[in-house]
């Protein structure tokens, strides 16, 4: 039985050690907000945050999480309200939106490590994250959305 | 639908627990005539209207990103007369009803969408207003002319009011109305604004259900052993070693192969992996790229089937001053939907739901029920949200073996193709060897064309019917309708069977066929020493609309004077009812090619929701230039050679150009935009290569070439 904190909440999954998260979180625990794309993280689908870092979720054994709290997309902020959501839905950036859930956890973990990002630092922390239906562009903008969307609450406050 | 009739009163005294109230809503009247018995109605198909107002669209198509989750209900809405916001979607089941007229069946594809529910449901919306209005002009005694509609509210001249939710009951009884008068364009209140789409608060918190997110009780999970050679069986296996891994509890032979199922999918793929099969090769155990294009380039010398004639191209060729004369070659692509091929079954005794991501409703509950030894009308089938469709799930390859293995364990099972599983066993985009000639005159006039294409087909395969007596129509896209003004035409088509499936894929033939067709008229404007644009101009004085998007895509482009370092190439297509032209921009940086920009213009006519279409444009392009540079299945002894994306690899963020999409302003009937902007990009960036490099490419990807 392995202990595991998730959006906040302590659980426990009957998992063998070597499973990785990205299964527990789906098929265990009923999150399948986080999705399967490749199982090599080579696409991002499967991004989550441990202590607030972005990982591959796919590539990641349960045994290695430890202590550290996961946040999913389910986790990531009460009814869409993180600036990254916001700025998604102002811009409509998803399609299909397999990839939406990895691309916007990516996107999360960069804004709270770099409140207004270049358009190399987004190009370094999203390149990871594939979407075959070339919603590129608007993930790019909606990201320099939602730094503004943050520094104008933060000046307003 | 037959609702009980309950008195309305009664109901009230139900709700608020044994007291009667009078419902009295600041504004509404009391109808004396409309009863409710308090429960939904389907007034017609694709609308059901709650007592509370709540009004529910029945999407007939597959959302996979295109957008129709939003674009159809914008149809409805606007006759109907309810703000959009207020829609909540739900995936029809299958239904005759559902037919797509343009296609002949329940199927979201070919860019039809928008153009088949254009007027269906738009008059849908416009009659079960009429119905509505009707009902409650009938309960006041006033004539429904005199009735005003805001927003799902029914207004009496008098300013009385009543909902579509109190008077569905009684409209649904009412005879639908024949003749109904559509709301004139010009007067569009939500068709043609960029709407805000109904699906994406779904997508950016995780509740959006995919295929590959059904679960239900008491489900099971399989993951499935497949030939590793296209076409193999299974000869015999072993599963000891499977049996005794945490979570298993099944195998069972389908006739996909070999399903292992357990309590959850990693336990289910781990002892999948401990099985040991012994394989039947099979038919293809030799086939590999060589011989594939061998047997094209024999096929070849065949007479194909005339897709096209005008003229007499071949006397033409031979008595032209100049002939030109090259031969293409396109290799095979994975779909590679980001989500990969899945279905979940619940096999009872008497019935089959179905929770799968498929585009083609009425052929997946066809295929199942066979699988479960049900009828077609024992099968529910639930259309999940397709992470990507692209085609591949027009195929319904991946549904038996999860029917098969849920009717042998008895319990509900999810079958989950990994991704290495899903790029070797896709129905790929076929291959092409294309013969492609021009005939030019003493003067550089163009009076001869003859494009000879050959490949196999995939409408032979999924819809033979279609093609007994005549040409694939999906093999001759793009070049059947060759624009020019050229005296002698003649395209042909010869179909020429690989020995594995073949699918559809974003754009089908159009894709293959504008490569050729664009690259070769680049390639013979510059044998007469003209730009290609006014070559291309000169040959379209009876095409306005292609002139007029070629004009503006130029123009936006600044065709002629890119900036320095930096090369264009033009492509020009009309497909599935639109007209486009895009430019692209590029460099060679490093012996590679950059692709900085693309400018596109494009005529769709009207427009339903115009950042939709800016959407599927920047997509297409992303798909279309990623075949362009990299694309390529390759086969060797039968077995697909490419896996994950560390071997077929799809564009990242950092790899996109810019685009610029501009739209011509029309009120021509609207044309499909989901796939058409895939096949330009290919022409476009190769005829700007050519400008970079002097290399004609006659073949892609570009890495064949070194270029990318």
């Amino acid at each position: 039985m392995i202990r595991l904190n998730v959006n906040g909440r302590d659980v426990d999954a009957d998992v063998e050690e070597d499973t990785p998260l990205l299964w527990v979180l789906r098929d265990t625990l009923g999150l399948t907000g986080t999705k399967y794309g490749c199982g090599k993280a080579l696409c991002g689908a499967c991004t989550v945050h441990l202590n607030g870092a972005p990982v591959r979720s796919c590539v990641t054994p349960v045994s290695a999480v430890g202590e550290q709290r996961i946040t999913t997309i389910e986790g990531l902020a009460p009814n869409r309200s993180h600036p990254v959501q916001q700025a998604w839905v102002e811009l409509d950036v998803p399609q299909c939106g397999y990839c939406q859930s990895g691309q916007i956890m990516s996107a999360a973990a960069l804004l709270a490590q770099k409140p207004v990002p270049t358009d190399q630092d987004i190009d370094a922390a999203m390149a990871g994250n594939i979407c075959r239906c070339g919603t590129y562009s608007r993930i790019r903008a909606a990201i320099h959305r939602a730094a503004r969307l943050e520094t104008e609450k933060t000046s307003a406050a | 639908m037959s609702l009980a009739r309950r008195d309305f009163l009664k109901r009230s005294a139900m709700l608020s627990g044994g007291l009667i109230l009078a419902l009295n809503l600041p504004g509404c009247s009391k109808p004396s005539d409309i009863t409710s018995s308090g429960q939904p109605v389907d007034v017609n198909a694709w609308l059901r209207i709650g007592p509370d107002n709540s009004i529910t669209f029945f999407c007939d198509r597959s959302e996979m990103g295109q957008g129709v989750y939003t674009a159809l209900p914008m149809l409805l809405a606007e006759e109907l007369g309810v703000a959009l916001h207020r829609i909540k979607v739900e995936f029809a089941p299958p239904g005759l009803v559902y037919t797509n007229n343009l296609l002949g069946t329940q199927i979201t594809g070919g860019s039809t969408s928008v153009r088949d529910a254009w007027e269906k449901l738009r008059k849908a919306g416009a009659q079960a207003r009429a119905m509505l209005v009707a009902a409650a002009a009938s309960s006041w005694g006033v004539a429904p002319a005199n009735c005003k509609v805001e927003d799902g509210t029914i207004i009496s001249p008098h300013r009385k009011m009543l909902t579509f939710g109190q008077v569905a009951e009684a409209a649904a009884k009412l005879p639908v109305p024949e003749h109904v008068t559509l709301t004139n364009p010009a007067a569009f209140k939500i068709i043609g604004t960029p709407a805000k789409r109904l699906d994406t608060p779904l997508k950016v918190d995780g509740r959006a259900q995919y295929g590959i997110d059904v679960r239900l009780p008491d489900m099971l999970y399989a993951a499935l052993a497949q030939p590793p050679t296209l076409g193999g069986k299974v000869k015999r296996f072993d599963d000891t070693a499977a049996k005794s891994l945490p979570g298993y509890k099944a195998t069972v032979q389908t006739s996909s192969g070999i399903a292992v199922v357990a309590d959850s999918w990693y336990r289910a793929r781990k002892a999948r992996d401990a099985v040991k099969i012994e394989w039947d090769s099979g038919p293809n155990a030799s086939l590999n790229d060589a011989a594939i294009l061998r047997g094209l380039q024999r096929a070849a010398a065949s007479d194909g089937k005339v897709a096209r004639q005008d003229g007499d191209a071949n006397a033409a060729l031979k008595s032209a001053a100049k002939v030109l004369t090259r031969q293409y070659t396109l290799p095979m692509l994975a779909h590679a939907t980001l989500e990969p091929q899945n279905c979940t079954a619940d096999v009872r005794a008497d019935r089959c739901d179905l929770y799968v991501p498929t585009q083609i409703q009425l052929v997946a509950q066809a295929v199942a029920a066979k699988a479960a030894g049900l009828t077609p009308e024992q099968v529910n089938v639930h259309t999940t949200f397709l992470g990507g469709g692209f085609g591949r799930r027009l195929d319904v390859d991946f549904i038996p073996a999860a029917v098969e293995a849920s009717k042998a364990v008895g319990k509900p099972v999810k079958v989950l193709w990994t991704r290495e599983d899903d790029t070797t066993h896709d129905t790929y985009r076929p291959p092409a060897h294309d013969v492609v000639s021009g005939g030019l005159d003493k003067d550089g006039r163009l009076t001869a064309f003859r494009l000879h294409l050959v490949g196999p087909s995939v409408t032979a395969r999924m819809f033979p019917a279609a093609v007994e007596k005549s040409i694939d129509p999906f093999a001759i896209e793009a070049a059947a309708n060759y624009p020019y003004d050229v005296p002698n035409v003649l395209v042909d088509y010869v179909q020429h069977e690989i020995g594995i499936d073949v699918g559809y894929m974003r754009s089908v033939s159009h894709a293959l066929n504008c490569f050729v067709v664009e690259t070769f008229m680049d390639d013979l404007a510059i044998e007469v020493r003209r730009d290609p644009v006014e070559f291309r101009m000169g040959l379209l004085e009876k095409q306005p609309r292609y002139r007029e998007v070629l004009r503006l895509a130029t123009r936006e482009a600044r065709y002629g004077s890119p900036p320095k370092g930096r090369f264009q190439g033009v492509a020009l297509m009309e497909g599935y009812g639109t007209y486009m032209a895009q430019v692209a921009e590029i460099s060679i940086v490093d012996g590679k090619v950059k692709v900085h920009r693309i400018t596109c213009a494009l005529d769709c006519g009207l427009v339903v929701n115009p950042d939709t279409v800016m959407a599927q444009v920047e997509g297409s392009i992303v798909l279309g230039l990623t075949s362009t540079l990299w694309g390529e299945i390759n086969l060797r002894n039968g077995r697909v050679q490419q896996a994950n994306f560390d071997s077929y690899r799809l564009a990242r963020m950092t790899e996109v150009p810019k685009v610029d999409t501009h739209i011509v302003s029309s009120n021509e009937a609207p044309g499909g935009i989901g796939e058409p902007a895939v096949a330009l990009v290919a022409p476009a960036v190769c005829n700007a290569v050519y400008m970079a490099t002097g290399r004609r490419l006659l073949s892609l990807p570009l890495t064949r070439h070194r270029l990318a």
